[in-house]
């Protein structure tokens, strides 16, 4: 092993280490930020030992790949605003595996278009650009839908689910010709093809509200390629940070499908809510009571626990700063205000503790659905905002609802209920919530950034 | 050992790492540490940056180039959102001024 050679691979050692002791740093928010800049550095030490390489014999290319990336990727990080975050995973779920697609049929091209490819190296190959294409497409599907440049309702048609599962037979079937003989170059990119087919079938049919899972899923494919490129230049530090982003993406996407008490398969091939049924009860015939703003303060005003039930409606109106304008006055009169986060509010996980952190929401006060839900007894107000299936009773008692079993905020325990909602429209799954209708709950309709700014309002004059 | 074996090996240890480390992360940063995987998976730039400058052909390395550029894209763009994230991420501040 030349001096070199060892060095290359001592800094893709030292950047393994670094990624693994930036991830743990994440398991403390005390801790998270050092962490992050060990992996960082991790990867500042993995580039160094790279670009050291023999192979490696011009430096123009490179040099220019990695300064406009520099100019698009460095406002990606410090312009994008956090209520578009999830648009902007989608993205860089999109631009890292188009870098490993990319990688893998450069391999399979550059070797006489598979001729000098051996079997277990087109395996890897295989998975590589399979799980890359379908994730460059499904990203970008997945980004429109979040950016709506399309509808985020499901998009289905008739026979969907066959056509989806006939495109992945085939390029299993195309896998397998490959890795039987690999110097076949119609077959491969017959593959590469069909994958990013398949990436845009498999998200066209997902609704927003299943977003979480789809993003952490292209997560963990885009960790996938990543490792499979690993494997097929013979990189270690690319499968283990490739396995570790697998790993992350694996575990998140079943968080998420926990949350929402469904499987995989379910999420992927259900197109939950494509067709709503039409509700026997219009939404206009269910017995509200509304309260106004100026009541709605009084309530707060006098309130010792108040639980705030942040939802997407919250992100959509960009209301996180008067939420927490409004918990300032709350605890001004003496009250006390915790956050209640289901796993899916928002559109992806984790969404709406950045949201609050954002607006200064010391973290102590965000809480996790098992946490809370014991503390809403002894609530006087629980305050929801803009959220709607994650406190949907009929996921306790109605078998009948397709959200039936869904582990959900138990508001209605509360003294109180004040539900902030634009108007009266069933929520993303196309169910009526018969919350609204309970004995303890009264609507606020408007903006919630409106309303939210007239309670404050409201309050402060109350002095 | 074969070369594939001992990358199996690797494989499977680092899922496993990953998967401890992960179900520890609170679901208060799912979303750093979702950027976060993302930025350190940007590393398949190392295979990208042999590509690009190795001599292949131009083919190679236009497509190096292009995957050097979305790959450094995740790194830049993925660390600083992160930091950026995780910056406000604060405790409660201590109130030691007398009322």
């Amino acid at each position: 092993m030349t001096p070199r050679l060892l060095f290359t691979e001592a800094a893709y050692l030292v950047a393994s280490v670094l990624f693994i002791l930036g991830l743990r740093g994440l398991t403390m928010p005390d801790r998270a930020r050092r962490g992050m800049r060990m992996a960082a550095l991790g990867m500042l030490v993995a580039i160094v030992g790279t670009v050291v390489k023999a192979e490696i014999i011009s430096y123009g290319w490179i040099l220019a790949g990695l300064a406009l990336g520099t100019l698009i990727g460095w406002p990606l990080g410090t312009r994008v605003p956090m209520t578009a975050m999830p648009q902007r995973i989608a993205i860089s779920h999109l631009f890292g595996a188009l870098a490993a697609t990319l990688v893998g049929v450069a391999e399979f091209w550059s070797r006489g278009n598979g001729a000098r490819v051996g079997r277990s190296q087109m395996a890897a190959l295989g998975f590589e650009v399979l799980f890359g294409a379908l994730t460059v497409t499904g990203s970008f599907m997945a980004f429109a839908k979040l950016q709506e440049l399309l509808p985020s309702r499901p998009l289905t048609f008739k026979g969907q689910n066959l056509v989806t599962l006939a495109m992945l037979a085939a390029a299993a079937g195309l896998f397998g010709w490959l890795v039987a003989e690999p110097a076949n170059p119609a077959a491969f990119f017959a593959m590469v093809g069909l994958g990013l087919l398949f990436g845009v079938s498999l998200v066209l049919p997902i609704g927003g509200a299943d977003m979480p899972v789809v993003l952490s899923l292209l997560n963990s494919y885009a960790g996938l390629a990543s490792s499979a490129t690993g494997f097929a230049i013979g990189n270690n530090v690319l499968i283990i940070a490739g396995a570790l982003d697998g790993a992350s993406g694996l575990v998140l996407s079943v968080v998420m499908s926990r949350a929402m008490n469904r499987s995989f398969a379910n999420v992927l091939f259900g197109a939950f809510g494509s067709a709503p049924p039409p509700s026997a009860t219009p939404a206009t015939e269910v017995v509200v009571r509304s309260i106004t703003a100026e009541d709605a303060a009084i309530q707060l005003g006098s309130a010792r626990l108040v639980i705030v039930v942040p939802g997407y409606g919250l992100a959509v109106a960009q209301a996180q700063h008067q939420v927490r304008e409004l918990a300032q006055e709350i605890e001004r009169n003496g009250g006390e205000v915790r956050y209640a986060i289901h796993p899916v509010a928002g559109r992806m996980p984790g969404h709406m503790n950045v949201l609050l952190a954002e607006a200064n929401v010391p973290y102590e006060q965000l809480r996790e659905l098992d946490q809370i839900n014991p503390e809403f007894k002894s609530a006087d107000v629980a305050l929801v905002i803009g959220a709607n299936d994650v406190v949907n009773p009929a996921a306790r008692d109605d078998p009948a609802a397709p959200i039936f079993g869904m582990p959900i905020l138990d508001v209605d325990q509360a003294r109180q209920v004040i539900v902030l909602k634009r108007s009266m429209n069933p929520g993303f799954a196309g169910i009526e919530n018969r919350l609204f209708a309970f004995e303890n709950t009264r609507m606020l309709f408007g903006d919630a950034r409106a309303s939210l700014a007239a309670v404050v309002q409201a309050m402060k004059a109350a002095g | 050992m074969e070369l594939e074996l001992v990358q199996l090996y690797v494989f499977i240890l680092a899922g496993f790492v990953g998967f401890l480390v992960i179900t520890r992360v609170p679901s208060l940063l799912h979303t750093p540490l979702m950027s976060a995987t993302n930025a350190i998976s940007a590393i398949s730039l190392v295979g990208s940056l042999v590509l690009a400058g190795s001599d292949h052909g131009l083919v190679a390395r236009v497509l190096g180039f292009i995957a050097v550029t979305s790959a450094t894209i995740n790194v830049v763009g993925g660390f600083v959102i992160t930091d950026r994230m995780l910056e406000m991420f604060r405790p409660a501040p201590r109130k030691r001024e007398p009322k």
